[in-house]
C-alpha cells in the first residue's frame, strides 16, 4: 500500500507539468473529453479497488490462524450473496458504460464544415502532412490552429502505424489501403509532441512527430511562408550554391522535393526545411550539428532507415548543411 | 518392449536406462514433470529476455541493445512466455494433477499425450534456434500483418515465427483433446462433473478454449505462411489483400488465448484457497459457471484490442459491451474466494501467499481492464504502457502467481518433500514486491505518453525515474526467480517428507502416496462427495498395495519420433527445401503407422 501510495505522489507530480506527451493535460476538445470520461471510470475503479482489497485484507488478517481458532464451520455458498455480487458489478458498470457509448457516436472523427483538413501519410518512419486546400506539403511538424476544428484524413504508404498525440487526443491507426480519420479543436497555443503508436519495424521509437498550435494570427504566415518558393540559390553565397550542388549531385534529388529544384516523393518534402523544429521524424534538433550528424549516417541514427549512407566529404556536408538551412 | 507391472520403476537401473525410460515415458506423470522442468525453463528465457528490455530502457537513448536486437527481444518475451512458459507450465499441472483429482490410472491417449510434450519441446526449441542463426522473429508476438510480409520483413525472422507457432499449435490442440476425453469419460465411480475439483473443471474449459482458438490462428498463420513462401495475397494491399484481415483472426484466437492463461490458474488458486482456510470452496458451482461464462464470454469481445483500427461506432459499442460483461463473472470469482477465506482459519503457507498475491494483483489488472473497455478512453491508453502494466498484472500478477501457488501446494505430491517455506516466503516478498515495482509505474508511463514496443524514448518526455523504478523492479523479482530454483534444487534432498497430504487437503490427489504409484490408484476409489477426504465416508479406501496386479502401459518411443518428422518437416521449411519437408513428412507418417500398429499387451 506505501507503493501505491508512493505511485499516487508521482502522478500528483505527473500533473505538475514537464511532460508534453501526457494524455493526462489534454488541450484539445477530443482529449479533453477522453479525459473526463477516463476520470470518471477511474473514480469507479478507484472506489472498487479500495472496496475489495480492503476486503480481502480484513479477511486474511482477521481469519489468519490462531492458537485458539476453532475448526471453520463448512459454509457451501449463499444464493443471496451470489445474486448480490453479480448485480452490484453489473450496476458500477453500468455507470461506465452509459457516458461511454454516448462518447463513441460523438468521437468518430468526422469533422464539422470549415475544419482545417490535413492528409496524414504515414510512411517507415516518418510522417507526411499535406493540407489540400492550402497547397501545403511537410513533414513531421503539423502546423494547426488554436480554436479552429482540424479534420484529418490519414492513410499509409506500408505498414501500419498509428497517430497519436496524447494532448490533443485518441490514438487512430493509419493503415494501407484504408482511410481513417479524426477530428480535433486544440485549444491552446503552443507544441505538443506526438509519436507512431503502432509497432512498424526497426524504427519505430524513432517515428515522431511534433504538432504546432498556433494562434489565429500566426497561422496565416506561417501558411505564406511555405506556399512561397524557396529563396533563388543564384542569389545567396558561395558556400549555399556548393551545397545545392551537393544535393543534386550526390542522389538527395532522388527522394527528396525541394519546389523548383526536384521532385522526389520517397523521402519528406524538404522545401522549407528549416522552417521546421527537428528532423528526422522529431529525433534531432535542426540545427547545423543536428543536421550533420543526421547526413553523416542516416541508419546509425535511425535504424534500418531507408535514407543511406552517402560518403559525403566534410567540405560537401558543411556546404549541404548550410544550403538546407536556408530553406526557410 | 515389457509391461511393467505393478510398483514404481526400478531404482536402480542404469543411467542410460534411466534416460530411455523418460524418452519413451507414457506416465502422465513424468509427462507432467518434463512439461514443468521444459516451460520453466523456457520461463527463465523469457524471464532473462525481459531484464534486458528493462535493462535497455532503464534511461532514455541507452544504447545497451541495438534496435533490431531490442525488437527480437520483446517479440521473444511475448511468444515465450505466452507459448512456451505459461501455457506449458499450466500443462504440467493439467497433466500430472488432473487424472489424479478424477481417480484416473493415466490420461486417455497416453502416447498423445507424450506426443504433445515432444512436439512442444522440439517447437520450443525450433523458435528460440532462430537466435543461433541471427534471425529470432521481430514482429512482436500479435505478429501484424503487413510487416510481416517478406516485403517489410524479409530474411527467416518471420519464417521460424510462422512455422514455430504451426508446430507449438499441433501439440496444444492434441492435449486439448486428450485431456476433454480424459475428463470425460475417466472420471472415478461417482465423481459426477459436480464433484470435479474446481481446477479439473478449469482445465476442462481451458481445453475446449484450447481445441477451438488453435484453429484460427492456425487459419491466420496458413494464410501468412502462403504468402511468404508462395506469394500468395491474403494480406497484401497491393493485390487487394487486407491487413485486418490478420488482426480479426489473430485476436479472435488471440483473446480466448487470454483466458487459456488464466482460467488454469484460477482453478489452481481454487484449490489452494479452501485448503488452507480449511473451508470448502464458497459458491462451487458459481465459480464453476462463471468460469464456463468467461470461457464463452471471451468469444466476443476480440474487437476490443482493435478500438484504434476506428470498426465504426456500432462495433465499437458492441465489443465495449460484451468486454464489459466479462468483468461480472470475474468479479464473481473474487468474491467467492474471498468469501471462502470468511470464516476460515488461514494458514499463510508460501503456496497461499501467492494464491492471496494473485488475488490482490489480479483486482488491479481486472479494474485497467475495464478502463480500457471503454473505446474512448481505450484510445489514450492501447499499444502504450498503460496496457502493458495491466496484461502484466493479469498474467504475471494473476497467471504466474497462481501457478506459484500451485507449485508448493503440489510440489510435495510430486516429488515426496516440502519445499522450504522460509526460503519460499523470501521467494514470494522478493516476487510480490519487485512486480509491483515493475508494473505499476507502468500504468503511469503509459499515461504519461510511452508507447510500448520501443526501443528507446525521448529524454523530453520525463520518463526516465520511473523507468528506473519499473527496471529495478524486475531485477528484484529476477533475484525472487533465482532464490525459487535454489529453493528447488535445495529441497530435492533436504525437504521434509511430505506424507500422503501435508496440506490436509480434500482432494483425491492427496488420498494416495507421495509421490503416487505409477498406477496411480491401487484400486480406483468410489466418490461420494466433492470433498472426500473432509467428509466420512467421502470415498472408498485406497489400499497401500494393489489387492491385484496392475496394467500400466508401456513406453513408447514412437511419440518421439512422430514429432521428430514434424520439426524435420520445420527446419525443411526454414532452408527452403521441399525434399528435407518432404523427409519430415515421410517421418511423421512412418511413426503414426509404426504408433497405431505398436502391440499392445493386455
Amino acid at each position: 500500500m506505501a507503493l501505491l501510495l508512493a505511485a499516487v505522489a508521482v502522478a500528483v507530480a505527473a500533473c505538475s507539468g514537464g511532460f508534453p506527451q501526457s494524455t493526462l493535460r489534454p488541450t484539445a476538445d477530443f482529449s479533453r473529453e477522453i479525459d473526463t470520461l477516463y476520470r470518471t471510470i477511474f473514480w469507479w475503479a478507484l472506489g472498487v479497488f479500495v472496496l475489495v482489497e480492503s476486503a480481502l485484507l480484513f479477511v486474511i488478517l482477521r481469519y489468519r490462524e490462531r492458537p485458539d481458532s476453532g475448526e471453520p464451520k463448512h459454509v457451501h455458498g449463499s444464493t443471496l450473496l451470489e445474486v448480490a455480487w453479480t448485480l452490484a458489478p453489473a450496476v458500477v458498470l453500468v455507470f461506465i458504460a452509459v457516458p461511454t457509448i454516448r462518447m463513441i457516436f460523438r468521437t468518430e472523427g468526422t469533422a464539422p464544415e470549415g475544419a482545417l483538413a490535413v492528409e496524414v501519410v504515414g510512411h517507415q518512419w516518418w510522417w507526411e502532412f499535406k493540407y489540400p486546400e492550402l497547397g501545403i506539403t511537410t513533414a513531421n511538424e503539423m502546423h494547426v490552429v488554436q480554436g479552429r476544428p482540424v479534420g484529418l484524413t490519414m492513410t499509409s504508404k506500408d505498414v501500419i502505424h498509428s497517430f497519436w498525440v496524447p494532448k490533443l487526443g485518441g490514438k487512430r491507426d493509419v493503415m494501407p489501403g484504408r482511410t481513417t480519420r479524426i477530428a480535433f479543436t486544440p485549444d491552446s497555443v503552443g507544441v505538443v509532441y506526438g509519436q507512431c503508436a503502432e509497432f512498424c519495424g526497426d524504427s519505430h521509437a524513432n517515428m515522431r512527430f511534433r504538432v504546432v498550435v498556433d494562434s489565429p494570427e500566426d497561422f496565416p504566415r506561417w501558411v505564406a511562408a511555405q506556399q512561397a518558393p524557396p529563396a533563388p540559390v543564384d542569389s545567396t553565397a558561395a558556400r549555399v550554391q556548393a551545397g545545392a550542388q551537393v544535393f543534386m549531385t550526390k542522389g538527395c534529388i532522388a527522394c527528396h522535393t525541394i519546389a523548383g529544384r526536384s521532385a522526389g516523393v520517397i523521402g519528406p518534402n524538404l522545401t522549407h526545411l528549416a522552417s521546421r523544429t527537428t528532423i528526422a521524424a522529431g529525433i534531432l534538433p535542426n540545427d547545423a550539428e543536428g543536421l550533420a550528424r543526421w547526413l553523416r549516417n542516416p541508419p546509425g541514427e535511425k535504424p534500418g532507415s531507408l535514407m543511406p549512407k552517402i560518403p559525403f566529404t566534410d567540405d560537401e556536408l558543411a556546404a549541404l548543411v548550410t544550403y538546407l538551412q536556408t530553406l526557410h | 518392449m515389457t509391461t511393467p507391472v505393478m510398483g514404481h520403476a526400478p531404482t536402480r537401473a542404469s543411467w542410460g536406462s534411466r534416460v530411455w525410460s523418460w524418452v519413451t515415458t507414457t506416465d502422465h506423470k513424468r509427462i507432467g514433470v518434463l512439461y514443468f522442468v521444459t516451460a520453466f525453463s523456457f520461463f527463465l528465457i523469457g524471464g532473462l529476455e525481459a531484464l534486458l528490455i528493462r535493462l535497455q530502457l532503464s534511461h532514455s537513448g541507452n544504447t545497451l541493445v541495438s534496435a533490431q536486437t531490442y525488437n527480437e527481444l520483446f517479440t521473444m518475451h511475448g511468444t515465450t512466455m505466452v507459448f512456451l512458459a505459461v501455457m506449458p507450465l499450466s500443462a504440467a499441472f493439467f497433466n500430472y494433477v488432473v487424472p489424479l483429482q478424477i481417480g484416473a490410472r493415466d490420461v486417455a491417449f497416453p502416447r498423445l499425450n507424450a506426443f504433445s510434450y515432444w512436439v512442444f519441446v522440439l517447437g520450443g526449441l525450433f523458435l528460440n534456434a532462430s537466435f543461433l542463426v541471427g534471425a529470432a522473429p521481430n514482429a512482436g508476438w500479435f505478429g501484424y500483418a503487413n510487416l510481416t510480409s517478406s516485403q517489410y520483413s524479409p530474411g527467416l525472422h518471420i519464417d521460424f515465427w510462422v512455422i514455430g507457432l504451426q508446430v507449438l499449435g499441433i501439440a496444444s490442440i492434441a492435449a486439448g483433446i486428450n485431456f476433454i476425453v480424459t475428463i470425460v469419460n475417466l472420471r472415478a465411480p461417482g465423481m459426477r462433473l459436480m464433484r470435479m475439483p474446481v481446477f479439473t473443471w478449469m482445465t476442462l474449459v481451458t481445453q475446449f478454449i484450447i481445441v477451438t482458438a488453435f484453429p484460427v490462428i492456425t487459419v491466420a498463420l496458413v494464410f501468412l505462411m502462403f504468402d511468404r513462401f508462395f506469394g500468395a495475397n491474403f494480406y497484401s494491399v497491393a493485390a487487394g489483400g487486407d491487413v485486418l484481415l490478420w488482426q480479426h483472426l489473430f485476436w479472435l484466437f488471440g483473446h480466448p488465448e487470454v483466458y487459456i492463461l488464466i482460467l488454469p490458474a484460477m482453478g489452481m488458486i481454487s484449490e489452494v484457497i479452501p485448503t488452507f482456510s480449511r473451508k470448502p470452496l464458497f459458491g462451487y458451482a458459481v465459480v464453476v459457471y462463471s468460469g464456463m461464462l468467461i470461457g464463452v464470454l471471451g468469444w466476443g469481445v476480440w474487437a476490443h484490442h482493435m478500438f484504434a483500427v476506428g470498426l465504426g461506432p456500432i462495433a465499437e459499442s458492441v465489443f465495449s459491451a460484451t468486454t464489459m460483461l466479462i468483468a461480472i463473472p470475474t468479479g464473481v470469482k473474487i468474491f467467492n474466494w474471498i468469501a471462502t477465506m470468511w470464516g476460515g482459519r488461514i494458514r499463510f503457507t508460501t503456496s497461499m501467499l501467492f494464491a492471496v498475491g494473485f488475488i490482490a494483483m489480479f483486482i488491479v489488472g481486472g479494474l485497467s481492464g475495464v478502463m480500457h473497455s471503454s473505446p474512448p478512453a481505450d484510445l489514450q491508453q492501447t499499444d502504450t504502457y498503460f496496457v502493458v502494466a495491466h496484461f502484466h498484472y493479469v498474467l504475471f500478477g494473476g497467471a504466474m502467481m497462481g501457478i506459484f501457488a500451485g507449485i508448493y501446494y503440489w510440489w510435495p505430491k510430486v516429488t515426496g518433500r516440502l519445499l522450504s517455506e522460509g526460503i519460499g516466503k523470501t521467494h514470494f516478498w522478493l516476487t510480490f514486491v519487485g512486480a509491483n515495482l515493475a508494473f505499476f509505474p507502468m500504468h503511469f508511463i503509459g499515461l504519461l505518453g510511452m508507447p510500448r514496443r520501443i526501443y528507446t524514448y525521448d529524454p523530453a518526455l520525463g520518463l526516465d525515474t520511473l523507468n528506473l523504478v519499473s527496471t529495478i523492479g524486475a531485477f528484484i523479482m529476477g533475484t525472487g526467480m533465482l532464490v525459487f530454483v535454489f529453493n528447488a534444487i535445495w529441497s530435492r534432498k533436504r525437504g521434509v517428507p511430505a506424507g500422503d497430504n501435508p496440506w490436509g487437503a480434500a482432494t483425491l490427489e492427496w488420498a494416495v502416496s507421495s509421490p503416487p504409484p505409477v498406477y496411480n490408484f491401487s484400486v480406483i476409489p468410489e466418490v461420494r462427495s466433492r470433498i472426500p477426504i473432509w467428509v466420512e465416508n467421502g470415498m472408498t479406501p485406497v489400499p497401500a498395495v494393489p489387492p491385484e496386479p496392475v496394467h500400466v502401459p508401456p513406453g513408447s518411443y514412437w511419440p518421439l519420433v512422430a514429432a521428430t518428422g514434424i520439426i524435420i518437416a520445420a527446419v525443411g521449411a526454414i532452408l527452403k527445401t521441399l525434399l528435407v519437408v518432404l523427409g519430415g513428412g515421410a517421418v511423421l507418417v512412418v511413426a503414426i503407422y509404426a504408433w497405431a500398429l505398436e502391440p499392445f499387451e493386455i
